[in-house]
């Protein structure tokens, strides 16, 4: 108690508004914050789409290989080796290795970097979770879909698939959620997102508390609006569970 | 229109192998009622289900309507397509209506328009009194209704044969008679019909020929009067004052 009261003395809250008015008044230093925001958020969206994306294809190729090992035998070594190396190596130096490494001829942007970096790590989460969903789903819907003729691809697009993404849809809003808040990392390749424009406005008026209490608050109704947009997608997807 | 010839199938399970099928030869002729009887763990569902494919045989031919069905070259999906199959727990699809349901195939194989798929599930569903329930999820209906639309959703297809396996085996007592009167008018009406079951009565109603299997063989096979009447093999007599 005592070394917060240090660290915020109550007379924080009488200075408030000048602290404000440095903070983001001052030339323009919400600018930070937007700019920031605008990248955050670009890098977010796009990381999800790729991870989708990545991640129902990786599910379908182990599924595949798991329902008859004869097949997609080296598409489902590859997609082993990367889920291997993706989940076993910290992001930050995905990151970095993205930017120094893979990107390194100068003219390339940092922001598309961080959004492959994102999204193929995205990608190897998503994968594992919708591989659980579709094995959730009871052989005899699998067994229906044969008997009356349809191909193993059709059964799979049109019977197991959507049932196994209402299933997981939960674990999925998961990984987005927390794939938002991993993005405040991308300052380490000196891209200016939320965070590092919080930081970076930190440094030039010394007062953490204003900046960074804002970044957080972001963050927060970033995730409190992508869950509202979960739960309406879910109960969209549960119309038929409603007796 | 089928011929099972030495059929063999093997498990290979933790346990080691497990001969479910030790050797099979049957013919059943279009139109004929087959009803299979027979004490849990004698091979009768998976002799249905190595009939479509479900289950590969270890050994042996099955042959219908002149093609080898087992044979690598052989098209699964259009076999099964003339192969309707009716589940023991329905299997029907959670996700989409029951329009949906029995519309899904004919419309994704291409043998139907949507308009067409719609109008022959509307007739079907009319036929076995469901007609009101079209736009209804599978979790609104009840067991023996669900099993009425898996039979249509397998009819839709217009299959040469339907195959039975335990229909009535999931449902309430009181939900038996409504399925089993669909398929007797089914019969009435002329389809080929295989069925496991453990209706007796359904047996000796609909069947032409009664099989009985025990330990993956069919130890007896008789018309449904002499079946019940006469049996032979000391097993089935055994069998038969149990259930009977």
């Amino acid at each position: 108690m005592n070394s917060l009261a240090a660290a915020l003395p109550l007379s924080y809250f009488s200075e408030f508004p000048q602290k404000f008015y440095e903070s983001f008044i001052e030339k323009n230093r919400y600018k930070y914050i937007v700019n920031g925001l605008g990248n955050t958020l670009m890098i977010t969206f796009f990381a999800i789409i790729i991870g989708i994306v990545l991640g129902t294809i990786i599910a379908l190729v182990k599924t595949g290989h798991a329902n008859n090992p004869n097949k997609l035998r080296i598409s489902n070594a590859i997609c082993t080796v990367y889920l291997t190396v993706i989940r076993g190596t910290p992001i930050v130096v995905q990151l970095m290795i993205m930017w120094y490494i893979v990107f390194q001829s100068p003219n390339l942007d940092r922001i598309l970097a961080a959004i492959l970096a994102f999204g193929i790590n995205s990608g190897a989460y998503v994968a594992e979770i919708i591989r659980s969903g579709i094995q959730s789903v009871d052989k005899g819907q699998t067994e229906a879909g044969r008997s009356l003729g349809l191909s193993q691809h059709d059964t799979m697009v049109k019977i197991v698939f959507p049932q196994a993404l209402k299933n997981v849809l939960p674990a999925i809003g998961n990984e987005f959620i927390a794939l938002v808040k991993e993005t405040s990392v991308a300052g380490y390749i000196a891209i200016p997102d939320l965070t590092k424009g919080g930081d970076t406005i930190r440094s030039i008026t010394y007062d953490p508390f204003t900046p960074l209490i804002a970044v957080a608050a972001i963050y927060l109704l970033i995730v409190m609006g992508l869950t509202t947009l979960l739960g309406k997608l879910e109960r969209r997807l549960h119309r038929s569970d409603y007796r | 229109m089928i011929t099972v010839k030495n059929l063999h199938k093997t498990f290979h399970t933790l346990g080691g192998d497990l001969d479910v099928l030790k050797g099979i030869d049957q013919n059943i002729e279009k139109g004929e009622k087959v009803v299979i009887v027979g004490p849990s763990g004698s091979g009768k569902s998976t002799f249905l289900r190595c009939l479509n494919l479900l289950e590969q045989p270890t050994e042996g031919e099955i042959w219908f309507e002149g093609e080898q069905t087992n044979a690598p070259d052989c098209n699964t999906n259009l076999l099964r397509q003339k192969m309707g199959m009716v589940f023991q727990h329905f299997n029907l699809f959670p996700h989409l209506t029951v329009l949906q349901n029995i519309t899904l195939a004919p419309v994704t194989l291409k043998l139907k328009t949507p308009q067409e798929a719609e109008q022959a599930a509307v007739q079907l569903l009319e036929r076995v009194g469901l007609a009101d329930k079209a736009e209804a999820y599978p979790v609104q209906l009840s067991g023996g209704q669900k099993q009425r639309i898996a039979i249509v959703r397998a009819l839709a297809m217009n299959p040469d044969v339907l195959l039975f396996d335990e229909p009535t085996s999931a449902l309430d007592p009181e939900m038996v008679g409504e399925v089993l009167q669909v398929m007797k008018e089914l019969a009435a009406d002329g389809m080929t019909m295989v069925v496991v079951t453990h209706e007796m009565g359904f047996a000796r109603e609909v069947a032409t020929r009664v099989l009985f299997m025990d330990d993956g063989q069919v130890l007896e096979e008789a018309e449904p009067q002499e079946f019940f009447e006469h049996p032979k093999n000391p097993r089935l007599q055994d069998f038969l004052s149990k259930v009977l």
